[in-house]
């Protein structure tokens, strides 16, 4: 159906972005399919071993209402948990999240910090990459005409594991980022060593942003503030924002710093369980 | 919380807490708001507006859009007739020239702001009149926009209005322009004026300490949640009927009788709820465009205005610039100040610099002292009335600079302001002289107030206070009151309900009569049923309609007396009202109940009706004195408000609990002001965040309960000694939340709003200023 209409089709999940979109007459299109009805994107199963399938359609509330998912993957739901309001979660869905590839997302940099994968279903068969590879720009992202992002694929959490996201909003609710920082880190036995830790960003550049330097020089570090404050410095130099009426870049920029420590501090802490 | 300071009147339902007469529809939906309305045949309008901030109107082909089926009228200013010359005073301090409330409702050779109406289109339903808005083929030629005052008054600023004068009186309203013969060019200065009292070089020679600051405010919206919405129906017979929510039907009959160029007795007004007004809702934008649109269709015809819409093509408050000077002596006296207000009046002139003069340095009492004040256009959005419009800001730059004098000189900052409080015969810097007012009850209030003495505890945390002073207004008004069979009395009066008011006016008539406040029915009538009432505004409809209400409860109960008296055969002068009983002064067996009166009624003489019509003097000011408490978030810049505490002089609270409502409703918007909320453009002017996603006024989870307490120091000039109570809340928030800041810091902010953005900056430059020194 949708490649029949080409670039003027889309897919409407929850509708909390494409309707506004529309309505907004940002852009014009001829077919709009609703991808709520597809199995496959409203899949939604969590295990320990298995780890977590998410269908792109499946909505917010599914999500931070699920008690699996709640243990094991609780850095996804504080962003589930943040988007809009109530009536909000009950329709947005973090598939749609990502698809609207806003570099303010709010779930996109914990998708990145957990390794999340995005399975993708198009008329010439199906393909799987990483959640940093799919934003392209702002709004922008990778599917073809006709391509669909069919579901989402977490890996299983490790031992000693841990995950937060946080985001500066001038309010304290029903507002949109003007800095965003995911977090995950994996710590050794001994629950004082980072192992391994991955660091996202949001709103501070044209697509949320995989802070390699940020995450790598962590590993075999310890888990302490001298780590997170130079984890800060390396995601600062990660950040390629711009100045708008949210926020100015230099603004932007210190907040990667500190919330890219208060991440990590959440994380290890959940990390440390 | 209520103090009463020397009220000892008791009465029986002023002051009690009745369930409000409007309250069970509005809180079922069945209250019928401006956009319920919904008439057979009925066509749906749409406005065009302007995408420049100033552009020259070259030609507007409506040619497409008319072609379009389902359109069925096109209209521009080429349809309105286009008046000049005498300026109208609109209440509240808000001041037109016709032509520009004319050009603001539907532009003419220019366009002023982004936003401004420029075509209307009546169609059969809204998609049809949005697609027709893409086909009317406007030409422009761009000009360069203006967007702040301090650019507006520069040599070589683009001029707005080519004709406009600077008015150099206070008492005489801006808006007027040169006669074509006249060949000086126009300026952007509408007005300019100054209050001066005493020696100010004598005063600050006196003064010990010396405090000079400059600030800036930013424009904010009124923020209410019902977008504006009108429907017309021109009939054949050349009456109109038009529904609408709005403070003032009367005002919005008038104000489009005058852009329509008809008599205002050929237009009905009929007043609908009103989801939130704030002062923003006594202008005319959509009602003249909707009725001239039915006059061309034949039909009803409705136009509603998105959120989008109601930020971009309605008025804001002003931002401003401002500078103050202030010296006081080691004691804590202050001995002289100074002031330059330059408030943006937006497109069109009629800033509320006049009321911002007026009331700033309302609180105290200054022997020397100059206010000069500044009434500039600039290319954005007409602004209109906002809850004590001008107040606000001058507050926040006075009680700023008066905090750091406080602290310079190591006073309590309330016991400075004892000090120096304005009292019953003080002289105010702008001239008139205090009656009987409660400042200094409200400031005793406060340092006897637990929040003043709790500890406050934790880094990154301070306590502020500021105070605050309006004028209150007063105006005509009329109610006319029919006593029913049953005992009870309809009453009918002329004050759309923004506040609560339908309550208090009813309530004042229940005590006059010895009725429980349910038996009054008060409701609100349309410009036919009921006398001229002035609009809902400057806090005046307890006041005045609340008078209005009482004397026509005099009028019914002198006619009840009479009634009692001819069953009675006795003389009038012999019977009395007391407790809702009529009774004969010394026979205990001639006695009616009010009930048993009112069910003789049509059998002995015919029905009772009261009424009146009054436009009372004796208007009370209201002072008001806040306390925050805050925290900021070093790392963010982020401003966390942990407590508030709002104390006030309300005279005589009527329903108390109204009252407590817009003292919390106050702070609330002041506290969104002080700390997001403002109008962002982009550098062609257009505005960029005109929905409620980035035009952050505060949620429930931003803000603290907000504590009240009523301070009732009772109006000599009210029969029960009611003050408006609605505006001063919003005058000392910023300066309360700036000064707690400040405390919280060690940084001054000077500029609003104190966003995390702007105090991060400041706390970098106080750094950096620090580790330069």
């Amino acid at each position: 159906m949708m490649a029949e209409k080409g670039p003027k089709a889309k897919a409407l999940a929850g509708g909390t972005d494409i309707l506004v979109q529309l309505r907004g007459r940002r852009f014009f299109i001829d077919r709009l399919v609703d991808v709520k009805g597809v199995p496959e994107m409203n899949e939604l199963s969590c295990s320990a071993e298995e780890g977590l399938t998410l269908g792109a359609a499946v909505p917010c509330y599914r999500i931070y209402e699920d008690d699996t998912i709640q243990s094991l993957y609780s850095g996804l739901v504080d962003a589930a948990f943040l988007i809009g309001g109530i009536q909000i979660q009950g329709r947005a869905s973090v598939g749609g999240n990502l698809c609207n590839a806003s570099p303010s997302g709010d779930t996109i940099p914990i998708l990145i910090a957990l390794g999340a994968s995005c399975v993708i279903e198009g008329p010439k068969g199906s393909r799987t990459l990483p959640v940093e590879d799919f934003c392209t720009g702002p709004g922008q992202n990778v599917l073809q005409d006709g391509e669909l992002l069919v579901a989402l694929k977490f890996p299983p959490p490790a031992a000693n594991s841990g995950a937060h996201y946080l985001r500066f909003i001038p309010r304290n609710e029903m507002d949109i980022a003007v800095a965003g920082a995911g977090a995950s880190v994996v710590l050794e036995d001994d629950k004082e060593t980072i192992k391994s830790a991955r660091i996202s960003l949001a709103a501070v550049g044209p697509t949320p942003i995989f802070a390699e330097e940020a995450s790598e020089l962590l590993a075999g570090r310890a888990a302490s503030e001298g780590s997170f404050e130079a984890a800060a410095e390396a995601a600062k130099a990660a950040a390629r924002p711009i100045s708008d009426m949210r926020g100015t870049a230099k603004q932007r920029i210190h907040l990667s710093g500190v919330l890219t420590k208060r991440a990590l501090r959440e994380a290890v802490a959940r990390a440390q369980g | 919380m209520v103090s009463t300071a020397e009220n000892k009147t008791q009465y029986k339902v002023v002051g009690t807490r009745p369930i409000r007469h409007d309250g069970l529809e509005k809180v079922t939906g069945q209250a019928r708001y401006s956009a319920d309305i919904n008439l057979p045949g009925m066509l749906h309008g749409k406005v065009l507006r302007s995408p420049h901030a100033h552009a020259i109107i070259k030609s507007i082909d409506i040619s497409r859009a008319l072609a379009l089926p389902g359109v069925e009228s096109v209209i521009t200013s080429a349809d309105l007739p286009q008046p000049s010359g005498r300026v109208a005073d609109l209440g509240e301090g808000a001041m037109m020239n016709p032509k520009f409330l004319s050009n603001n409702v539907l532009a003419s050779d220019k366009v002023l702001y982004k936003g401004h109406a420029v075509a209307a289109v009546a169609a059969a339903d809204q998609h049809v009149a949005e697609e027709a808005l893409g086909r009317i083929d406007v030409e422009y030629e761009v000009l360069p926009p203006v967007l702040n005052a301090v650019d507006a008054m520069k040599e070589g600023a683009p001029i707005l209005h080519e004709r406009l004068y600077t008015a150099e009186n206070p008492f005489v309203r801006p808006g007027g322009l040169r006669d074509d013969s006249d060949p000086e060019g126009g300026s952007n200065v509408a007005s300019h004026f100054v209050f001066e009292l005493g020696d100010l070089e004598k005063g600050f020679a006196e003064a010990d300490v010396v405090v000079e600051r400059g600030f800036r405010t930013k424009a904010v919206h009124q923020g209410y949640i019902e977008p504006h919405s009108a429907t017309a129906m021109w009939n054949r017979d050349g009456h109109v009927t038009i529904w609408c929510s709005s403070q003032g039907q009367f005002a919005m009959r008038d104000q489009s009788a005058l852009i329509l160029d008809i008599s205002m007795s050929q237009i009905k007004v009929i007043p609908l709820e009103i989801g939130g007004g704030f002062g923003g809702k006594t202008l005319v934008y959509l009602e003249p465009v909707a009725a001239l649109l039915s006059k061309m269709t034949g039909r009803p015809v409705k136009v509603s205005m998105s959120r989008q819409e109601v930020f971009e093509g309605t008025g804001p408050t002003s931002g401003s610039f401002m500078k103050v000077k202030m010296g006081a002596t080691k004691d804590g006296r202050i001995t002289a100040t100074t002031a330059t207000l330059i408030y943006e009046a937006g497109a069109f002139p009629g800033s509320p610099i006049n009321p911002g003069v007026q009331c700033m340095f309302g609180p105290y009492d200054i022997a020397n002292g100059r206010v000069e004040g500044y009434d500039v256009v600039i290319n954005t959005q007409k602004t209109a009335a906002y809850r004590a419009p001008g107040a606000p800001a001058a507050a926040y730059a006075a009680e700023s600079v008066i905090d750091e004098l406080a602290e310079k000189l190591n006073i309590d900052p309330i016991d400075f302001r004892v000090r120096n409080a304005a009292k019953e015969g003080t002289r105010r810097l702008t001239g008139p002289v205090f009656p009987r007012i409660g400042y200094l009850e409200t400031l005793e209030a406060a340092k006897n107030h637990p929040h003043w003495s709790a500890p406050l505890e934790g880094p990154n945390r301070g306590r502020g206070i500021a105070t605050g002073f309006w004028f209150n207004g007063s105006g005509p008004s009329s109610a006319t009151a029919s006593v029913n069979q049953d005992g009870t009395v309809s009453l009918v009066e002329g004050s759309p309900d923004i506040g609560g008011t339908r309550a208090a006016v009813a309530m004042q008539m229940a005590e006059v009569l010895g009725l429980p406040a349910e038996d009054v029915h008060p409701s609100v009538g349309d410009t036919d049923s009921i006398g001229f009432t002035s609009t809902t505004g400057g806090s005046s409809v307890a006041f005045k309609t609340g008078w209005a209400s009482y004397e026509a409860a005099q009028d019914i109960k002198r006619q009840m007396i009479e009634r009692a008296a001819y069953i009675w055969d006795v003389s009038a002068e012999d019977v009395d009202l007391t407790d809702g009983v009529f009774h004969h002064k010394s026979d205990p067996e001639l006695r009616f109940t009010f009930k048993e009166l009112a069910g003789l009624l049509l059998e002995t003489g015919g029905p009772i009706v009261g009424s009146a019509a009054v436009n009372p003097g004796g208007v009370g000011g209201a002072f008001a004195i806040h306390i925050a408490d805050v925290e900021v978030d070093p790392e963010t810049g982020k401003t966390e408000v942990l407590r508030y505490t709002a104390l006030q002089d309300v005279g005589k609270a009527v329903h108390p609990s109204y009252v407590e409502g817009q003292i919390q409703g106050g702070a609330v918007q002041g506290i969104g002001w002080a700390l997001n909320e403002e109008y962002f453009f982009d550098d062609e002017g257009c505005m960029t965040n005109s929905s409620f996603l980035d035009y952050r006024m505060p949620t429930s989870l931003d803000l603290p309960m907000i504590d009240t307490v009523m301070v009732e120091v009772p109006n000599p000039g009210h029969p029960f000694g009611v003050r408006g109570v609605g505006e001063v809340p919003i005058v000392p928030p910023m300066a309360a939340i700036a000064n707690a800041i400040k405390a919280a810091t060690g940084v001054r902010m000077t500029n609003l709003p104190m966003s995390p953005g702007e105090v991060l900056k400041a706390l970098w430059d106080s750094e950096e200023s620090k580790n330069s020194d």
